[in-house]
């Protein structure tokens, strides 16, 4: 089973249980299913008492995401391959546009060590490691860079605003 | 020009203190050969046919004298003694060892230089007008704005993994220097009825594969406004772009397949959204960035120079020389002298460490310690005086940085090809050479006018050969190496795409077809100022194709 790190630079198991398309919906304990599966189990899910995520595939349009799924307490996002970027686009738009204030989870082949602080910096708070990771050199990444350039859903400090406000540190 | 300040500074070390670790992980096999070769990508390094490719960005072609003796100091140290300037004004080393890459990068960085986003498929160097701040038709001076798109663009968390490359350029002048139209995004800087500064924004222009001219997305968007717009093109493209065929993966692609009314639709709404947002330039910020780029002290001189004017008429070599390597200055007294790195027997825009560091004493000495690469692989000394201009050309002459075809058919562009490049399907520098050895005659070049003859190796098309008015492309047939032509292209105000001639041409044929289409040129046109591409968009392909093909004409 793959590690969960936060952003706080925490870690621990993963407390949800990842339900398949096809899987009984157990009756306890914290699930995440898959977004398919939403409309048909979204009254079962809000009558249990845990906490339940949705995982997104990355071609879905968040903009156009009916604002249910904005009641999960977890959204998990895709990253199925090194070079495919598109679900930085989405946690962007989660957070920017739908106002979404839930855990934000990055999951897949990608969620290694050298991508974790711009997934971080897009508003992602949660990674689900790629098992060969080591959790130290994973911790060490999210501090890599201590300025940006460009605003973000992170606590970098932001150039613009140091040029702006010099005497602020 | 642009000076870091610390916050910038610290990125760059932050930046080499970070690949210099990836490369340490790889060495020890704690990183996958294809992620860290993602990562190096943006760090500019390629592994070619015969050792590894460092590409050093050079931000819209500007580099201080420090910088380019430093470029000189990596040729020495960790290359073969030169370097090779290339169409997107960036500078490339052909045989560093990647062990010693992470030492070059932190040399660059006390010199405010790095590799950052030179490749990969992430937004790569900004490219701009090689006469930025001298030319006389220019609205105003571009670099602000692209150092500020150039900062917007480093490391943005969000745009690091897109489907493909992404180049961004921009042009503030009447005649467009920087081929904007065939970029990703091209940014012409303009001026609206009222009077405000702005931007008109064209998307989806592109050379390689599938060359096409980019669609005019927004005819007016606020000076203020720039990045926002540029941050809502990318999110739509990062989003959208296709994945499945790296061929495929190029916004022009994705502007084409949904059609531009409907692209312009989906990023006028997100544009919406961020537009009075954090991404709003403040006038301030503005102000900074001006600063940066202010005019040097020039020297009140008239407007003519007797001792100029005097070499021009006794040394006849000189006067060749100026007539086509000189362009006019907006400050009178001033010329713009152009380097040419298209010398007979040399690759086009390669340059020895001796040669740079003699560059970066003469910028020094007559030119406020500047110098500037263009797109066409020369070099620019932008603010020379005219009682200078004759001890300016007596140096390059001594460097063989002298030879006076800037515009002339032998200040061709071309590709490394198969010599260097592990994409190429062909030989380009030896083709060039076979075009320099038979219009070396100056008199008959000069007769010619003003041409571009662009040459890539490959579909890829780093060499543009799909926008030269003679473009030549090398394809493999069966193991052997042939070129295909296209006539009628241009990267400028009038863009356009070459037409093919029809089929492609050996090796050996080749030289004899560029100089069959240079006859049929000099037959047809009308007059000696009408342009080799006038004539062709005068006459069309026919006569061209009649004299290139005689036997399948007859048939």
């Amino acid at each position: 089973m793959s590690t969960l790190l936060k952003l706080d630079g925490s870690d621990g198991p993963d407390p949800f249980a990842a339900v398949g398309a096809e899987d009984e919906l157990p009756a306890s304990g914290p699930v995440v299913i898959p977004l398919a599966r939403w409309e048909r189990d979204r009254d079962a899910l809000r009558a249990r008492p845990s906490p339940f995520g949705i995982r997104l595939p990355n071609v879905v349009d968040v903009e156009s995401l009916e604002a249910s799924v904005l009641e999960a307490g977890l959204l998990v996002l895709e990253f199925p391959s090194f070079g495919d970027g598109r679900a930085y686009s989405q946690a962007r738009l989660l957070r920017d546009s739908r106002g979404y204030r839930g855990e934000l989870r990055a999951t897949g082949a990608a969620v290694v060590r050298d991508q974790l602080q711009g997934m971080a910096r897009c508003g992602i708070d949660r990674f689900e490691l790629r098992a060969d990771q080591s959790l130290e050199l994973c911790r060490e990444a999210l501090r890599e860079f201590s300025i940006a350039y460009q605003p973000a859903r992170d606590a970098l400090p932001k150039v613009r605003e140091l040029r702006l406000a010099p005497n602020r540190t | 020009m642009y000076r870091y300040d610390q916050y910038d500074q610290k990125l760059v070390d932050e930046r080499v203190a970070q690949f210099r670790h990836q490369t340490e992980r790889y060495l020890a096999g704690q990183l996958p050969e294809d992620e860290f070769r993602a990562l190096r990508l943006r760090n500019g390094l390629y592994i070619q046919r015969f050792a590894p490719m460092l590409r050093i960005s050079i931000p819209y072609g500007l580099l201080a004298s420090r910088q380019l003796r430093m470029l000189a100091h990596v040729a020495r140290t960790y290359d073969k003694g030169y370097g090779h300037f290339t169409t997107r004004q960036n500078m490339q080393f052909n045989w560093p060892e990647l062990a010693r890459v992470p030492d070059i990068l932190a040399d660059l960085a006390t010199v405010q230089m790095h590799a950052i986003q030179t490749s990969g498929n992430c937004i790569r160097n900004i490219t701009s007008d090689h006469l930025a701040g001298v030319a006389r038709d220019e609205l105003v001076d571009p670099r602000p704005y692209c150092e500020l798109t150039r900062q917007w663009a480093t490391f943005h968390p969000e745009f690091n993994w897109l489907p493909r490359k992404f180049k961004i350029a921009f042009s503030a002048s009447r005649s467009d220097r920087a081929a904007i139209r065939v970029h990703d995004i091209g940014v012409q800087i303009v001026r609206n009825e009222a009077g405000e500064l702005g931007y008109t924004v064209y998307v989806g222009g592109g050379l390689g594969r599938t060359p096409i001219i980019g669609v005019k997305t927004a005819d007016f968007v606020a000076e203020v406004d720039l990045l926002s717009y540029l941050e809502a093109v990318l999110r739509v493209y990062n989003l959208l772009g296709r994945r499945d065929n790296i061929y495929k993966a190029r916004i022009k692609i994705l502007v084409k397949e949904v059609g531009p009314e409907k692209f312009i639709a989906m990023v006028d709404r997100e544009w919406a959204r961020i537009r009075d947002g954090e991404l709003k330039l403040k006038g301030t910020e503005l102000d900074r960035m001006r600063e940066h780029f202010t005019t040097p002290d020039y020297a009140a001189l008239p407007a003519v120079d007797p001792s100029y004017e005097e070499k021009l008429r006794s040394d006849s070599a000189f006067a060749a020389w100026a007539r086509r390597n000189l362009h006019p200055h907006r400050q009178p007294g001033y010329a713009v002298v152009f380097v040419s790195l298209k010398a007979n027997g040399v690759a086009p825009g390669d340059a020895t460490a001796e040669q740079m560091d003699a560059l970066a004493d003469l910028a020094d000495r007559h030119s406020f310690g500047e110098i500037r690469a263009t797109h066409d692989q020369n070099l620019v000394l932008a603010d020379v005086r005219l009682d200078e201009v004759y001890e300016v050309w007596q140096r390059l002459r001594e460097l063989n940085l002298a030879t006076p075809n800037i515009g002339l058919l032998t200040d061709l562009i071309c590709c490394p090809g198969l010599d260097f490049c592990s994409l190429a399907n062909a030989s380009s520098i030896s083709v060039a050479q076979d075009v320099f050895d038979r219009f070396e005659n100056l008199d008959d070049q000069h007769d010619i006018g003003p041409i571009k003859v662009k040459m890539s190796g490959c579909m890829n098309g780093c060499g543009h050969h799909t926008v030269g008015h003679i473009g030549i492309l090398g394809v493999d047939k069966k193991g052997e190496e042939w070129y295909q032509v296209t006539l009628g292209g241009s990267a400028e105000n009038d863009a356009s795409l070459g037409d093919r001639t029809g089929p492609s041409f050996s090796r050996e044929d080749i030289g004899d077809a560029v100089q069959r289409i240079v006859e049929v040129y000099l037959e047809r046109r009308n007059s000696e100022d009408e342009t080799f591409l006038e004539t062709y968009r005068r006459v069309g392909m026919s006569p061209f194709k009649t004299r290139l093909y005689p036997t399948t004409a007859a048939a």
